[in-house]
């Protein structure tokens, strides 16, 4: 049931308003609302019931083990959510003068430190609210660079086929064509074609590296050499810097530019999708373009930056700081780990992910570059089964969650047919991985025996499958408003 | 190690399995020169009980001065179960809703959030929510210029009286797309943006308009005439609103005849802490036709294979992950867990206690301007009726003044010279629900201590 | 197999072509392009009286797993557009040569027509992929 449908009209909750002693009589009537806004009205218990169980038709990492590729959905620890949250740091005005930040600013200022440190980059700034977002002041800060430069030619952004959607999307956004470059059979960049392809029209080259096939892109010098002699620079897509953590740096590797997801990597809450962070890092060549604001240091004392400190910012992209509390959690996970910590979290993403391969494959599952290590994700591929016993990618996911685990991500890459695209993360125990190993040999034995029932699966959560295509033709998109 | 489970004989167990002598070996495909051995500029970990003690230091440090500033975020009273259930781990460890039935409880909830902006908004759908109120702007200019099938121009009618910030961040977003924003001078006796101000873009091609209600100044526009003067020239409507303000003011699905095209802005003010900018979350809403132009996720309510009521991410076919380079938007997240925070805060306070909270910051405001009109050097710049925040001209240079009173730890409001210049000695200042009629009476003594 | 019937014309972006009597160009996509597409929800139809050239991207197909491009075949000016696809966008996956056509366009060059590809050439084209 719907929150409006528990409504019982006039039911109020007078502890948590305000006490209005006087009437509004100054608005002029054109401009006031006629009648009361059609929102629910219910008891603080009430409200409190509704949400408590709806929250318990979620799967979640509290509740349960959620291998989604590409996601990192590792362990969000509580100290990060219970210190980012401490009434002086809630309370702060986004505009409050100085004085009343230097907390607040100390924690940030060694923040982009710190990421500058793991990541090998030059300069940081905080304020992209999402990878997506982060994506975009890079490819942004290319355009800005080569603006400055006084190349204008450069009016295409080279992109892998394997890559995220919204590499391309975000090519647009900035006003640049897109061309994509073939991947391999091994899951490694066509060398061959990204030398044909770039050329005095190419602004740059976004990569995932590891990439989303989850291996490692070995010739990653001599592609980086290849984009830089034509002029272009290369762009690191930090989606999976979680595979890479403490081992080896986007900044040694040639990047000129990366975004990093701290709600990935950095271990911030998805939140049922958002919010998220996606801090962007720079080369040196770069840093006169960096999104405002950022925090720099004078003496003792923190001070923001401003555009005449930077004249040559790309400018800013939100209203005030970015995702503030996002970034005090991932600052506190950076503290609680330490160098030591955040070495290990590449160690032991890597070493989960490449045993569940091990296993998988081990127990006759296909997986989809079998002759590489895996990053800290890999690809099963339920090819066979489609065609054998007619059973899904999709339909395994289902059954999944039936046996109490999140589904892999599936149908991505688009590369790889029928796939799942596996991430423990390193916070997960060897029981969880191999429970989740048992439950695919499971379902794999179901496909055999009776595909039906796989297919018609799941049977224990709330809903069965939904039907995706009446809910984009016939749209229901709001309680309020039914025609 | 923090987070990590492995025990050694788990390791060495897995390591077998996977037919590796080391963890290091895992790395092997990695160029060996480009491998680092320690990262020299992190420090060592702290434990919880050391990290807690230098957070609570740092938070204690900024201190909590009274908060007379306004200027797109606000401090409104938060009930406490707000972020209690916010944070269960179901909502704050779960993420985008794509395996749909096993999330239902974030679907549902985004379904009942899109029904309480449509609620409060009048206008027909909206989304799961954008990055905060400056990105839906940026999002609804790219928005219109898809949407505006007549117009070919790209050009977009911005007043300047829209928040500085907000058309900033806009146009660092916007610009490669060759869209010209073209600002529209206010009227600096009002406040307000000028029916004559626009009309002299009569006969051009224009995209659409901006209109910011209140306006940045706290100034009330006038809705309808600018709303109907805008379809009558076929240019889309754009609407910049406060949602605390809706349950008072007009909703700008009921400006002019026909409403506005997209309403958006910040959703902080409904249930969101300051917590120095975010996270906050845009939201949008639109009419029905724009439906599919309109950027973002969108949950929709269906029926599942036995005829049960369920919700799904819908119009899934125009996002970034299948669209790639031609989607309308490169966004992926939406700020689902303030979203959660807010319809959570929405449903508990009802129609009515939305209504007393804007009616207490409304009157609260009035008290302030009545008490420091008294005072000597202060003039309230605009004339006429402002919702919950107004521009003081003051006799002396702002920044000396609020410096002045943040030694008083009053935060006495946002210095209005940097981005409005001509306006001299002007600072913009707020009294929500928040503030007590003893805090307003001192800040008005404070005020005229300094002047 | 899917459908190709010999008597109109195709792209290689899967739309179809005929030629009126009256010298107007009727336009839709290929059983085998709605197959690709799956359930179809909706159909963002060109605005009638615009001019396209050959190629141009004039409308939006979706479905629930892609939002697809149509490309303009040809060059000309629309002059028609299919309503009832507005409520019933799967006619085109029950009727895609029929029921389910898109547009009609005036063309600037009627020959331009027989420039496209012929049945055959449009199964062997579609048979590579």
């Amino acid at each position: 049931m719907l929150i409006f449908e528990h409504t019982t009209q006039g039911r109020q909750n007078t502890a948590q308003a305000p006490v209005v002693n006087a009437e509004v009589n100054d608005i002029p009537v054109e401009l006031r609302r006629k009648t009361a806004a059609p929102l629910p009205e219910l008891s603080e218990l009430q409200v409190v019931r509704h949400y408590t169980r709806l929250s318990q038709k979620n799967f979640s990492i509290d509740t349960h083990f959620y291998p989604l590729g590409s996601c990192t959905m590792k362990y969000n620890p509580r100290a990060c959510n219970s210190l980012a949250m401490l009434p002086g740091f809630l309370s702060r005005h986004p505009l409050a003068p100085e004085k009343f930040s230097q907390g607040f600013m100390a924690c940030i200022y060694e923040l982009q430190n710190m990421l500058c440190e793991v990541t090998g980059m030059a300069g940081f700034s905080l304020t992209p609210m999402a990878g997506a977002q982060g994506e975009f002041a890079g490819v942004a800060m290319i355009r800005a660079y080569h603006d400055a430069k006084q190349d204008f030619e450069r009016k295409e952004i080279l992109v892998p086929d394997a890559a995220h959607g919204t590499n391309p999307a975000t090519a647009t956004m900035c006003g640049y064509t897109v061309k994509e470059i073939p991947t391999l059979d091994n899951g490694d960049v066509d060398l061959d074609a990204l030398k044909q392809a770039v050329g005095p029209q190419t602004a740059g080259l976004m990569l995932t590296n590891p990439s989303t096939l989850g291996v490692f892109e070995r010739r990653i010098e001599e592609i980086a050499k290849t984009v830089h002699q034509a002029g272009g620079l290369l762009y690191y897509d930090g989606a999976n810097l979680n595979a890479i953590l403490g081992k080896i740096r986007p900044g040694d590797m040639g990047f000129d530019v990366i975004h990093s997801n701290l709600h990935k990597t950095f271990s911030t809450p998805h939140g049922g999708g958002g919010p998220g962070s996606g801090a962007i890092g720079v080369s040196n060549r770069l840093k006169p373009f960096l999104p405002l604001p950022m925090v720099a240091k004078e003496g003792e004392s923190y001070r923001w930056l401003t555009e005449k400190d930077c004249p040559q910012t790309i400018g800013r992209l939100s209203a005030f700081m970015g995702n503030a509390g996002v970034l005090l959690r991932a600052y506190v996970y950076m503290r609680l780990l330490g160098k030591e910590g955040m070495q290990r979290v590449g160690e032991f993403a890597t070493l989960n992910a490449n045993y569940m391969m091990a296993q998988l494959k081990n127990k006759g599952f296909d997986v989809a570059i079998p002759d590489r290590r895996a990053s800290h994700e890999f690809i099963v591929t339920l090819k066979k089964q489609a065609k054998e016993l007619h059973v899904t990618a999709m339909d395994f996911a289902k059954r999944l969650l039936d046996l109490g685990y999140h589904a892999p991500t599936t149908y991505f890459p688009l590369l790889i047919p029928e796939c799942l695209l596996i991430e423990p993360t390193e916070t997960e125990a060897k029981e969880s991985l191999d429970g989740f190993i048992e439950a695919m040999l499971q379902i794999q034995s179901e496909a055999e025996n009776d595909a039906e029932f796989v297919k018609g699966a799941p049977y224990t959560m709330p809903v069965k499958r939904l039907d995706e295509v009446r809910a984009a033709k016939q749209l229901d998109l709001s309680w309020v408003n039914q025609s | 190690m923090p987070f990590i489970p492995h025990t050694e004989d788990e390791i060495r167990d897995m390591l077998s399995v996977i037919g590796a002598d080391s963890i290091e070996q895992l790395f092997d495909e990695i160029p060996a020169h480009l491998r680092i051995k320690k990262l020299e500029g992190i420090p060592d970990g702290l434990n919880e009980m050391e990290v807690s003690r230098l957070m609570t230091a740092r938070a204690a440090q900024d201190g909590m001065p009274v908060c007379f500033m306004g200027a797109g975020a606000y401090d409104h009273h938060i009930p406490a179960a707000v972020w209690q259930i916010t944070t269960r781990g179901e909502y704050y460890t779960a993420y985008t809703p794509y395996q749909a039935e096993a999330s239902q409880g974030t679907l549902q909830l985004i379904y009942e959030f899109q029904s309480m902006m449509t609620a409060l908004t009048a206008m027909d759908v909206s989304n799961a929510s954008l990055y905060d109120g400056a990105s839906a702007l940026s999002e609804a200019v790219l928005m219109a210029v898809r949407g505006n099938r007549k117009s070919k121009s790209r050009r977009i009618l911005v007043p300047t009286n829209v928040n500085p910030v907000y058309r900033s961040a806009t146009k660092s977003i916007v610009q490669h797309q060759a869209i010209e924003l073209i600002d529209v001078e206010f009227d600096t006796k009002t406040g307000q943006t000028t029916l004559d101000a626009l009309k002299a873009y009569e006969g051009e091609d224009i995209t659409a308009v901006v209109i910011s209600q209140p306006t940045f100044f706290g100034t009330l526009e006038q809705v309808d005439a600018i709303t109907d003067w805008a379809h009558a020239n076929g240019i889309m409507v754009i609407a910049v609103v406060n949602p605390t303000s809706l349950s008072l003011l007009k909703p700008p699905g009921e400006w002019g005849d026909k409403g506005v095209d997209i309403a958006c802005g910040d959703g902080q003010p409904l249930g969101a802490p300051m917590s120095s900018g975010g996270p906050y979350y845009g939201f949008m809403c639109c009419k029905k036709e724009h439906v599919r132009q309109m950027p973002g996720r969108i949950v929709g309510r269906t029926l599942d294979q036995d005829g049960k009521e369920g919700f799904v991410l819908t119009l899934q076919a125009r996002e970034q992950h299948i669209r790639r380079s031609k989607a309308t938007s490169n966004i992926c997240t939406n700020q689902g867990l303030v979203v959660t925070a807010s319809t959570i805060y929405m449903s508990l306070l009802g129609p009515q206690g939305l209504e007393k909270v804007a009616a207490a910051c409304h009157l609260n405001t009035n008290r302030l301007i009545e008490k420091v009109s008294a005072v000597k050097g202060v003039d309230v710049l605009f004339n006429g009726i402002v919702f919950h925040e107004v521009v003081l001209k003051l006799n002396k240079p702002v920044a000396e003044v609020l410096a002045a009173l943040a030694e008083k730890n009053i935060l006495g409001g946002f210095d209005l010279s940097s981005d409005y210049p001509q306006l001299k000695n002007a600072m913009l200042v707020c009294a929500t629900e928040m503030r007590t009629d003893e805090e307003i009476d001192r800040y008005a003594r404070a005020l005229s201590e300094i002047l | 197999m899917s459908e190709i019937p010999t008597d109109l014309r195709y792209t290689k972006s899967h739309e179809w072509v005929r030629l009126e009597e009256d010298g107007t160009v009727t336009v839709g996509i290929t059983d085998h392009a709605q197959e690709l597409l799956g359930d179809i929800v909706f159909v963002e139809l060109p605005e009638v009286d615009m001019e396209y050239t050959a190629e141009d991207a004039c409308c939006v197909i979706e479905s629930v797993k892609a939002a697809s491009d149509m490309y303009m075949p040809i060059t000309g000016e629309v002059i028609d557009t299919n309503q009832a696809l507005v409520d019933e966008p799967d006619m085109i996956n029950s009727s895609p040569y029929d029921d389910g056509w898109i547009f009609r366009i005036k063309p600037a060059d009627e020959d331009d027509v027989e420039q496209l590809l012929d049945a055959s050439t449009y199964e062997s084209e579609i048979a590579d992929e």
